[in-house]
């Protein structure tokens, strides 16, 4: 029975079925812990032996989860928020610098690109750049701007724009030569030539650089508002930490995973609908 | 001679030849093309055709000498001189009816859309291409199909001159003969300008009005233009009948196969570099006396 489905099919199944044994033997490990009463180092020095402190079952997380998605727009206060408004405030941070990140690399991709001069003249300082972690222009970030929502917007934007500009300059770059020929034989100028031929052309690279982009913005956002605090998922999974609340770190966790698919997704969507065949 | 529409004068290319030298592609080459005339230049590869198409159609700079077409110097590419590129050059993300109206929309800036695609249905419709294989991307066409939609959008466009690089060179046997009597029926109804390229020696004889021969590089020369004395409409059966056919053909193998090599490289100091013409018509020569004993063919000069 099992052979006559398809690839898909059987794949899930077996998704399925790890996902159960993994549960399982997560379920059964739990009480046992709890028996031998053997304690991390971690755990004792955080007032370990509590009740709370021990790494919850997945029912509980699953408890957790249940109660946290049926309500997740609530807000009562700085430090009890729904999980809903800690992504959006999370989302909403990455969004703004990813997007003012890309308003500056695209086209800067582009000069970049089409002009040999312009890409020796530019390369030397993102060779500096690029690999500078991002969290370390937090403190300057900070000092200058003053305010750290913007300060996190800012570390963001700073992360997602080197990837988007060199695949933009490289795919640029690298749009055959007999397209723009045909651009130029039909008298296609500068503007309308970046737009019906290049742009189209080097859109699948410039998207894959979108997309390597918006997944390290999200890793760094969780880091970044680790530091700055005051909202995000970031900021939440530390402020659970701190009150010894795994089953709620565990399920932060779970749904940082599920935000950063589903925005992978989006870009491999869009990615898609780009793409052609030569 | 009255000045021809296209007057190609002087045209020198040199590349730098990758060991701090430099190569001389061809020097001084001359010649002209007639309005409505179908022009075919054969030669061995390399010896620097594409180099010539490409400074026609203004994609290119010549070292030294000038091109002239309806007596303006060219400079740049321009949409009166259409190009069909050997490897199609279609835009892979549109579909073959957008490559299409992209030419004519680049064309007719002040036609509405419904004219645009109208018009490029039109002529994808003179190259065999119609109904639901009009909306599918080029990589979900045979390389046949391709390159009538590359021949269509440059016809649709209605330029001056229509340049062709080898368009037939990467298709079989059948399928380059069906689109060769499909490129003979929509330039016979456009009387549009062409200058092709091609080393196909029967698609050559079949197409053209003239045949411009190149000798071997480097210093190649267009040394001879030959007259197709056959009359159109022509048929690729149709015209191995016709008793002008072996002897031109013998006189092309001729050249490509001895006088190209034997030709070349003889530098001819800076004169200009007209081609000599060539006409071979049995049919005209009754009263011929020494036609029998005189397989070398019917030579005539005139500049
Ligand atoms: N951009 C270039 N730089 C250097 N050499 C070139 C360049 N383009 C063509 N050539 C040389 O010029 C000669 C003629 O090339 P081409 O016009 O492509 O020949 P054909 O089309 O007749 O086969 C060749 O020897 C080629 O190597
Ligand atoms: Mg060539």
């Amino acid at each position: 029975m099992f052979a006559n489905l398809s690839l898909n099919q059987r794949a899930a199944i077996l998704s399925l079925v790890l996902l159960a044994v993994g549960l399982l033997i997560w379920e059964a490990a739990i009480p046992a812990q709890k028996a031998v009463g053997e304690l991390t180092e971690y755990e004792r020095l955080t007032g370990g032996g509590a009740p709370k402190a021990g790494i919850p079952p997945p029912s509980e997380v699953l408890g957790k989860a249940w109660d946290e998605l049926s309500n997740p727009f609530y807000d009562a206060g700085p430090n009890d928020k729904g999980i809903g408004i800690q992504i959006g405030y999370s989302l909403y941070r990455v969004l703004s610098g990813y997007f003012l990140a890309a308003l500056v690399a695209i086209p800067l991709g582009f000069l970049i690109g089409m002009s040999p001069v312009a890409y020796r003249a530019l390369n030397p300082f993102i060779q500096v750049l690029r690999p500078i972690s991002p969290l370390a222009w937090m403190p300057l970030a900070l000092f200058v701007i003053q305010d750290s929502q913007l300060s996190a917007i800012f570390v963001i934007f700073i992360c997602s724009i080197w990837p988007m500009l060199l695949n933009t300059a490289f795919g640029v770059a690298g749009v055959r030569d007999d397209w723009v020929n045909v651009a130029r034989t039909h008298e296609l100028g500068h503007l309308r030539t970046a737009f019906t031929v290049i742009l189209p052309a080097a859109a699948p690279t410039i998207v894959t650089g979108m997309r390597i982009s918006i997944g390290i913005a999200w890793l760094v956002i969780v880091a970044a508002e680790m530091l700055v605090g005051g909202t995000g998922i970031g900021y939440y999974v530390w402020n659970e930490w701190n009150n010894l609340d795994l089953t709620s770190v565990i399920f932060s966790i779970l749904m940082i995973g599920i935000v950063g698919m589903a925005l992978d997704a989006a870009f491999a969507a869009l990615q898609r609908s780009v793409a052609y065949a030569e | 001679m009255s000045r021809p529409f296209l007057s190609v004068e002087q045209l020198t290319q040199q590349f730098p030849d990758g060991q701090g030298g430099i190569q001389t592609v061809f020097e001084n080459a001359s010649f002209g093309i007639e309005q409505g005339e179908f022009v075919v230049i054969l030669g061995h590869s390399g010896c620097g055709k594409s180099t010539i198409m490409n400074i026609l159609a203004g994609l290119a700079e010549p070292t030294s000498g000038v091109v002239k077409m309806d007596g303006y110097a060219v400079s740049g590419p321009s949409l009166d001189r259409g190009v069909v590129f050997q490897n199609y050059s279609l835009l892979p993300w549109l579909s073959a009816l957008s490559n299409v109206t992209f030419g004519v929309g680049a064309r007719h800036r002040d036609w509405p859309k419904s004219r645009v695609t109208e018009e490029a249905k039109r002529f994808l419709s003179m190259v065999g291409l119609e109904g639901d294989v009009i909306h599918r991307k080029p990589s979900q066409l045979s390389g046949g199909m391709r390159q009538r939609v590359s021949i269509a959008r440059a016809f649709a466009n209605q330029p001056k001159l229509l340049l062709l690089d080898e368009p037939f060179g990467a298709l079989d046997a059948l399928t380059r003969g069906t689109i060769q009597d499909e490129l003979l029926k929509i330039w016979g109804g456009t009387e549009q300008t062409v200058f092709m390229i091609t080393h196909d020696i029967d698609e050559a004889i079949l197409l053209a009005d003239r045949i411009l021969l190149m000798t071997n590089g480097p210093f190649a020369r267009v040394a001879e233009s030959v007259e197709i004395t056959i009359p159109r409409p022509r048929t690729r059966t149709g015209i191995v009948e016709h008793p002008n056919y072996y002897a031109i053909r013998n006189h092309l193998v001729h050249f490509l196969g001895e006088r190209s090599k034997a030709l070349s490289g003889q530098v001819p100091g800076d004169a200009m570099q007209r081609p000599e013409t060539v006409r071979i018509d049995h049919t005209a020569r009754e009263p011929a006396p020494d036609a029998e004993d005189a397989p070398a063919p019917l030579r005539a000069v005139n500049s």
